[in-house]
């Protein structure tokens, strides 16, 4: 293990931590701006000794990550939003057929092609429910480079405990820029015994079918409410986020990733200025850490809570579903590709606490 | 008086009923493949994967593991599952709405790349299990419930050739077209399946066999005329035999 700072650009440290966590598989497809995590891929993972294909579409890379994971073997893929639109029916395909697999995300702007430049439209995509259906995922939303390496660990981990795709929520920001990282988790994952896999037949001649067929309807209702019983436990066990300056704020930014950082300067500045700002950040975006937001912002002296996105207004459903009325949760928004200032972020903050205060 | 078994079910099948239609070439198929995984000792080792469409359910008659894929799909999860266990015997059975129409991208790229599993193609002209729309594979003329005087090639095109059409990539190795219809024909497609299946184990490529099958509920005919409807109207469309034998030609 070395705590030595390394100079990595995001997309080729999320690939390497990948590896090093134990991913014996990557399928892909280029598309920007995620590129660098295919082209790193197809160097190292046969030097690792795994599998490394190019696919010829978003649909079949996911496809064959659903291949490889029905075998046992720890598969990723990645992407960026609108080729993750492409792989929501595959997405679907493995939370039916209860299969653990990893999923990318560098998001960028949209709608349709949009723009190369980062964004966080895709919130509602990853957090509802991918594709068709009655499923989720877990997605985990990293703001900077070394806590997307960090979390590629826990990613294949709770993919393999809850047998679930688990989504790791970045944007063109993390995977384009360069930050120093220490390589904190250095093991690969112990490898977890799955006696489901479609390896080949047991030595009692058992065999293994992995479906998400189940033709009558209460059996089907059946595996679905399991589903639902393993989403409660996710619910209770796997909510992770980050509050800071929050005891006692007048007022909370609420924001994720990229967006979440950037909120962290204008904190700073407000401060500064003599506004007691807190960050709330979710680091699993779902399950969502509605409870902890509530009590936080529960507290006597918090006047507002601010959702900042880069979109339209997703996450702050969820703010809004945490806070219930209870106090005004006003939002702030860049989309289409735009990043928002921290300048920007403290104006419509103090614009916030000027409303509440009228 | 003592009995003699001169016949039973293959070990490579479970003992169960299928949900196919009587006179559907399905059974005989599956019973082909699951001789050959028997005779040639796979049934520990083998994984096969099935499509959506009245082979949806496979799985549960083959006593060999399997993986269902989405529609159209099963060359790529075949991909991922050759990739990461070279060591299996990987199978797909597609039909032809999910293998000619829905998945035409996924089979055309795994052949291009020579992947290393057999494709077992059923071509029955028809899309079965959703009631008899037009296939892409569907007969010029032909009645379904979405040609209902006949397909047009003005308005719906004409009939698609996969294996002739996959037989022009480099990563093909070996592509047959045969059917079940009689008893010559059945024995040399059960040499077809055994011939796809060791040469897969030799790693030579993509292996393809196409089979001409019956839809007799949906083409409105008695089991035995859609046998024959096979021999004196498919098999002119489509004609049986080596399409392409890489490693045979290799060694003339």
């Amino acid at each position: 293990m070395s705590m030595q700072k390394e100079l990595w650009k995001g997309n080729e440290a999320i690939a390497e931590a990948a590896i090093r966590a134990g991913c014996q598989a990557y399928f892909g497809y280029p598309i920007t701006p995620q590129n660098e995590i295919p082209e790193y891929m197809s160097r190292r993972m046969p030097q690792a000794g795994g599998v490394f294909v190019q696919a010829e579409s978003e649909i079949a890379a996911i496809n064959m990550v659903y291949g490889a994971s029905a075998v046992g073997v720890r598969a990723m893929t990645s992407s960026s939003s609108p080729g993750i639109s492409l792989k929501q029916e595959g997405i679907s395909y493995l939370v039916g057929a209860n299969l653990p697999a990893v999923i990318v995300n560098m998001m960028r702007g949209g709608p349709g092609l949009g723009t190369i430049q980062p964004g966080q439209a895709d919130y509602f995509q990853a957090t509802r429910s991918p594709g068709h259906g009655d499923g989720h995922m877990i997605v985990l939303a990293p703001a900077s480079i070394q806590e997307a390496v960090d979390l590629m660990w826990d990613a294949f981990a709770l993919a393999d405990q809850y047998l679930t795709p688990v989504m790791v929520l970045a944007d063109g920001m993390i995977g384009q820029m360069m930050e120093p990282i220490s390589w904190k988790r250095d093991q690969p994952l112990p490898e977890v015994d799955k006696p489901w896999a479609a390896d080949g037949r047991d030595g009692d001649g058992k065999t293994h079918f992995v479906t998400s067929l189940r033709l009558k309807s209460a059996d089907n209702e059946r595996f679905v409410q399991d589903l639902a019983q393993r989403y409660r436990q996710i619910q209770e066990n796997e909510v992770r986020y980050e509050a800071t300056d929050c005891e006692n704020a007048e007022i909370i930014i609420a924001a994720f990733g990229t967006t979440a950082r950037i909120a962290s300067t204008a904190v700073r500045q407000l401060r500064a200025d003599g506004v007691k700002a807190g960050l709330f950040r979710p680091i699993t975006v779902w399950p969502y850490p509605d409870q902890a937001l509530r009590q936080l912002v529960l507290q006597d002296s918090v006047k507002a809570v601010l959702t900042v996105e880069m979109n339209l207004g997703q996450m702050h459903e969820d703010v809004r579903l945490a806070v219930r009325g209870d106090k005004p949760t006003p939002f702030y928004g860049r989309t289409g590709g735009m990043v928002p200032e921290p300048r920007d972020i403290a104006r419509a903050a103090q614009e916030a606490l000027q409303e509440v205060s009228e | 008086m003592s009995t003699q078994v001169v016949y039973q079910r293959s070990r490579g099948l479970q003992d169960v009923e299928t949900h196919y239609c009587p006179g559907c070439h399905h059974g005989v198929i599956h019973k082909l493949i699951a001789e050959v995984l028997v005779e040639m000792d796979l049934l520990d080792s083998a994984v096969g994967v099935s499509p959506v469409g009245c082979a949806v359910l496979a799985g549960n008659y083959f006593n060999c593991d399997f993986v269902e894929a989405a529609h159209g799909r099963a060359p790529a999860v075949a991909t991922g599952i050759k990739r990461v266990k070279p060591e299996m015997l990987v199978f797909t059975y597609q039909g032809d709405g999910d293998l000619a129409s829905i998945g035409a991208a996924e089979i055309v790229h795994a052949a291009m790349r020579g992947e290393r599993f057999t494709t077992i193609f059923i071509n029955n002209a028809i899309y079965g299990m959703t009631g008899g729309q037009m296939a892409p594979t569907t007969l010029v003329g032909q009645k379904s419930t979405t040609t209902q005087a006949g397909r047009d090639p003005l308005q719906h095109g004409q009939p698609i050739r996969m294996a002739e059409m996959l037989s022009t990539l480099d990563g093909m190795a070996y592509c047959e077209r045969v059917c079940v219809a009689d008893m010559g024909n059945l024995h040399r497609a059960k040499r077809a399946i055994k011939k796809a299946f060791t040469l897969q184990q030799q790693g030579v490529g993509h292996t393809f066999v196409e089979f001409l099958s019956t839809c007799p509920t949906n083409w409105g005919m008695s089991p035995v005329d859609a046998g024959k409807w096979v021999l004196s109207d498919m098999a002119k469309v489509y004609p049986l035999g080596v399409v392409k034998d890489v490693p045979k030609e290799e060694k003339a």
